[in-house]
């Protein structure tokens, strides 16, 4: 026994410990993903305050407000994708099962790769569909075809493109509509096993039924992964979500579940935008 | 008044256009020169056989040849460097440091050296400081020390490394950030992601530095003349440390020192017009190549 | 108590997946990288060291000021190195790199402003795709080629309609080092006229000006800054270029205003004197010193450049 407390000893240095009482804080189950007093600058303009709030596993969750407001600041937060930007700083902390991502020692690779995402526009890499899909698996170094295979089949049933594309894999993803090159997105990250899908603004670039087609997987997904969403389609989140958060100016103004929030918000600035007095 | 100015005005319009057509006619008198005098010695013999007779006959191949040798030898060593540099200036540096802005001064400072004095440090570090350094430390007698092909496309390579780096600089900006945050997003270390998705992309701008770059090693002589270049040699280089014989250094001894200039004139026309055709169809093919990357660019935008 | 939390900790344990690993191959080829970049700077670094070192003698080496220093290089008009009694005045040199120069700046300057303007003001969106290139490939024609065309055929040319007393001269080398400047300055003074914003051209029509009167009193205006860094680097260029003057300016180190007289340029003097030169010898660590010069002379032209084009920049951003 005593071994073991050694080797383990070792093994949590990188962890930094979460608060004592995390699990009372918030009804169990434990949130996927814990947020807690989160601060956000880009240079001296602060982005996010003080923001606190839980995302509970296989559920899916949005975030709603007028533009500029934070949204997608704290969407790239959850996956460190701030840091490519120059110039900004982060206090608070986030923690994904546990671990708070903002240590020193974080893997920003095994982060990325468990905390997936898909961009407001699409970004497919200027090669096949086949390449783009598999491109997650094989950095990993993963090259056994049959297994490649599989899984670009197998995602891309998941983002309902299979039938589509599955006689043109091997063609430039770039010939794509909008709709299905978001989709090759979807499957592209789907394909990494991620545990959380955050998804900025997935389909506001789309048509209506690129959009209808997207929303269905969605709310397929939430069975095997945690979701994120960020929209300013405000029937979107209605429609989709179990649960919303409003984002105004940088404060998360409320956290609910989706149909209190819509139906009997608490705070008067939720009602006013969800009522579209503004936004 | 009215019409005054406007005649007026029309007067320097025209003269900017007949600038303008005064460039395209000294372009076509030199071209059409040389074509017109050189074109009847070019022949298969001509380029594959060697020089006979004082120059006044056979052919040119071994200076064919020895260009491009130091051509390759050239680009073997500028290619990574140039290529990493502009690597390491856009994709790792932190844009304002200090050291950033050296690199950049370095580079853009290089561009303007000329290139005679790229022959003096040429002779004066590679040849004279690290070549018989080396012949001193391995014992031998003079073998790294003198001209040869080494220290001449190393010299070149050094004159060329700001086109490349410029080049390369230039293709991974088009590369748009969109992309590379798909990568990482992904998972990708950023070397992977330089690798697999910004590379691939960046090729044919890297590869346009690389061809200009070709182009000017093949036309350059001040800085070969005292590192390698010899008018004429019985045989072909086949070590590093061989001297070789070049074509644009060929055309400048013929040209100033043959005996008999009248002569030796078809074989200079000769020799200036393979100098002529091989510079002008890189830099074509380098513009043709930047040119359809700029138009799919404006296309996928 | 001690178990519920060493329980506590394994579960934690086991969520650990982020732990940092170190990838070798990376860190191996980020490191290659960053010292490749320094190369840049060490080449540099080692041109003006290496320059330097053999230029020195001549400020530093008493022996070597015995034969030549900066006093005598100044103190005499001939520049004769090799004979019983050696004498190195630069002046010869550097006025016979004026003359040149000047003359190439006279016809480099006017055509290829001249040019830039129609390209970027009057010429039909077809021909400009055209215009560009061919300019390009005037810059593509390699230095030693346009030296030898001006040694056999210029020569003769101009020495038909001028009937100098010696066919290679200053103004024959000048005139084939502007067609190596024309693209320098083309490429640069194109590039700023595009860069001025069509709205401003659009005003000035719409105040009545015709398109020559925006083009000059507008565009160029405007523009200025980056026409004369164009033109400033043009100078550079024309200062160190060699095979040109070597092979078509006659190579005789006299000194004389007659622009149809033949000269010696600094550049071809290094080129034409190294290779008999004593490695070590004063000649030598002359030639380096004028190597040197030239070297410093081609980084103040160059930060000069940097610096008007750096106003340029300003003035479109509106900072100026």
């Amino acid at each position: 026994m005593n071994q073991e407390e050694i080797t383990m000893e070792e093994e949590t240095q990188a962890q930094t410990e979460p608060p004592e009482d995390w699990e009372k804080k918030l009804e169990k189950p434990v949130p996927k993903i814990l947020v807690e007093k989160l601060n956000f600058f880009y240079g001296s303009t602060q982005a996010l305050k003080d923001i606190s709030v839980g995302i509970k596993e296989n559920q899916v969750t949005a975030f709603i407000g007028p533009s500029g407001c934070g949204k997608s600041t704290f969407l790239r937060c959850l996956n460190r994708m701030n840091d490519l930007i120059p110039g900004t700083k982060v206090s608070g902390k986030i923690y994904f099962d546990g671990t708070d991502i903002y240590t020193r020692d974080i893997d920003l690779s095994e982060l990325r790769r468990k905390v997936g995402m898909v961009f407001q526009k699409s970004n497919p890499f200027p090669k096949s569909i086949f390449e783009n899909v598999s491109y997650g698996l094989r950095i990993q170094g993963i090259t056994d075809k049959t297994i490649l295979e599989d899984t670009v089949e197998k995602t891309l049933r998941d983002a309902a493109l299979w039938d589509e594309v599955k006689d043109k894999l091997d063609q430039s993803a770039m010939r794509l509509s909008g709709g299905q090159q978001q989709r090759v997105c979807i499957a592209r990250a789907l394909a990494v096993q991620p545990e959380v899908l955050l998804m900025d603004e997935p389909a506001s670039a789309l048509d209506p039924i690129s959009t209808a087609k997207i929303e269905e997987l969605i709310a397929d997904l939430k069975k095997n992964y945690t979701i994120v969403i960020v929209t300013h389609n405000m029937q979107q989140a209605a429609r989709i979500s179990d649960y919303t958060g409003f984002f105004f100016l940088g404060d998360l103004v409320e956290f609910d579940e989706t149909s209190n929030i819509f139906t009997n918000p608490k705070d008067k600035k939720t009602e006013d935008y969800v009522t579209g007095r503004f936004g | 008044m009215r019409f005054r100015i406007n005649l007026l005005s029309s007067f320097f319009t025209g003269l900017t256009l007949l600038a303008t057509l005064i460039i395209f006619a000294i372009l076509f008198v030199i071209i059409g020169n040389v074509v017109l005098h050189g074109h009847k010695i070019i022949s298969w013999e001509f380029i594959t056989k060697a020089p006979r007779e004082g120059m006044t006959a056979g052919g040119i191949f071994p200076a064919i040849f020895g260009t491009m040798a130091l051509v390759i030898l050239m680009i073997i060593a500028v290619l990574p460097v140039g290529v990493m540099t502009a690597i390491y200036l856009h994709e790792y540096a932190k844009p304002e440091s200090v050291l950033t802005r050296t690199i950049r001064f370095a580079v853009n400072n290089l561009a303007g050296v000329p290139s005679i004095v790229f022959g003096l440090f040429g002779l004066g570090f590679f040849i004279q400081f690290i070549g018989a350094g080396m012949d001193k430390f391995f014992g031998l007698e003079v073998i790294w020390g003198q001209p040869c092909l080494l220290w001449a496309a190393l010299t070149l390579a050094l004159l060329n490394l700001p086109v490349v780096v410029v080049a390369a600089e230039e293709a991974l900006r088009a590369v748009p950030k969109e992309t590379r945050e798909a990568s990482l997003a992904l998972g990708a270390t950023k070397w992977q992601t330089i690798r697999r998705i910004i590379l691939p992309q960046a090729l044919p701008g890297v590869l346009t530095g690389a061809i200009l770059s070709i182009s000017r090693g093949a036309g350059e002589v001040a800085p070969i003349m005292f590192t390698g270049a010899a008018y004429f040699l019985p045989y072909l280089p086949h070590k590093p440390t061989d001297q070789f014989m070049d074509l644009g250094y060929h055309v400048y001894v013929m040209a100033t020192q043959s005996p008999d200039v009248e002569a030796t004139k078809p074989i200079l026309y000769g020799t200036v017009l393979v100098l002529l055709i091989l510079t002008l169809l890189l830099n074509f093919i380098a513009i043709f190549i930047r040119s359809k990357v700029r138009r799919q660019m404006r296309q996928s935008v | 108590m001690e178990n519920s939390k060493t329980i506590e900790k394994k579960q934690q344990a086991e969520s650990i997946i982020f732990k940092r690993r170190f990838h070798l191959s990376e860190f191996i080829i980020e490191k290659i990288i960053f010292l490749s970049s320094f190369l840049a700077i060490l080449g540099v670094v080692l041109i003006f060291a290496f320059i330097f070192k053999e230029a020195l003698p001549v400020l530093t080496s008493l022996e070597v000021k015995k034969e030549v220093s900066l006093k005598l290089f100044f103190s005499t008009t001939i520049w004769q190195p090799v004979s019983d009694f050696p004498r190195y005045g630069l002046i010869p040199l550097i006025v016979g790199t004026f003359k040149v120069v000047i003359v190439a700046l006279f016809f480099s300057i006017p055509l290829s402003v001249g040019a830039a303007i129609y390209t970027s003001e009057f010429a039909p969106v077809r021909l400009k795709e055209f215009i560009k290139p061919i300019v390009e490939i005037l810059a593509g024609i390699p230095s030693v080629v346009l030296g030898f065309f001006a040694l056999m055929v210029m020569a003769s040319f101009f020495h038909g309609i001028f009937h100098s007393t010696m066919r290679l001269n200053a103004f024959n080398a000048g005139v084939a080092l502007s067609f190596a400047i024309i693209p320098v300055i083309y490429s640069l003074a194109e590039d700023s006229l595009n860069s001025v914003p069509r709205s401003l051209k659009e005003a000035s029509l719409a105040l009545g000006a015709n398109p020559w009167q925006t083009a000059f009193r507008v565009s160029l205006s405007v523009a200025m800054p980056g026409v004369l860094a164009g033109i400033i680097l043009g100078l550079g260029r024309a200062v160190g270029e060699t095979m040109i003057v070597l092979m078509a300016s006659g190579n005789a180190s006299m000194l004389s205003a007659n622009i149809f007289d033949s000269v010696r340029t600094m550049s071809a003097t290094i080129a034409a004197e190294l290779g008999e030169v004593v490695q070590g010898s004063a000649h030598y660590n002359v030639l380096f010193f004028i190597g040197a010069s030239l070297f410093v002379f081609t980084l103040i032209i160059n930060s000069l450049a940097h610096l008007v084009v750096g106003r340029l920049q300003r003035k479109l951003a509106g900072k100026v």
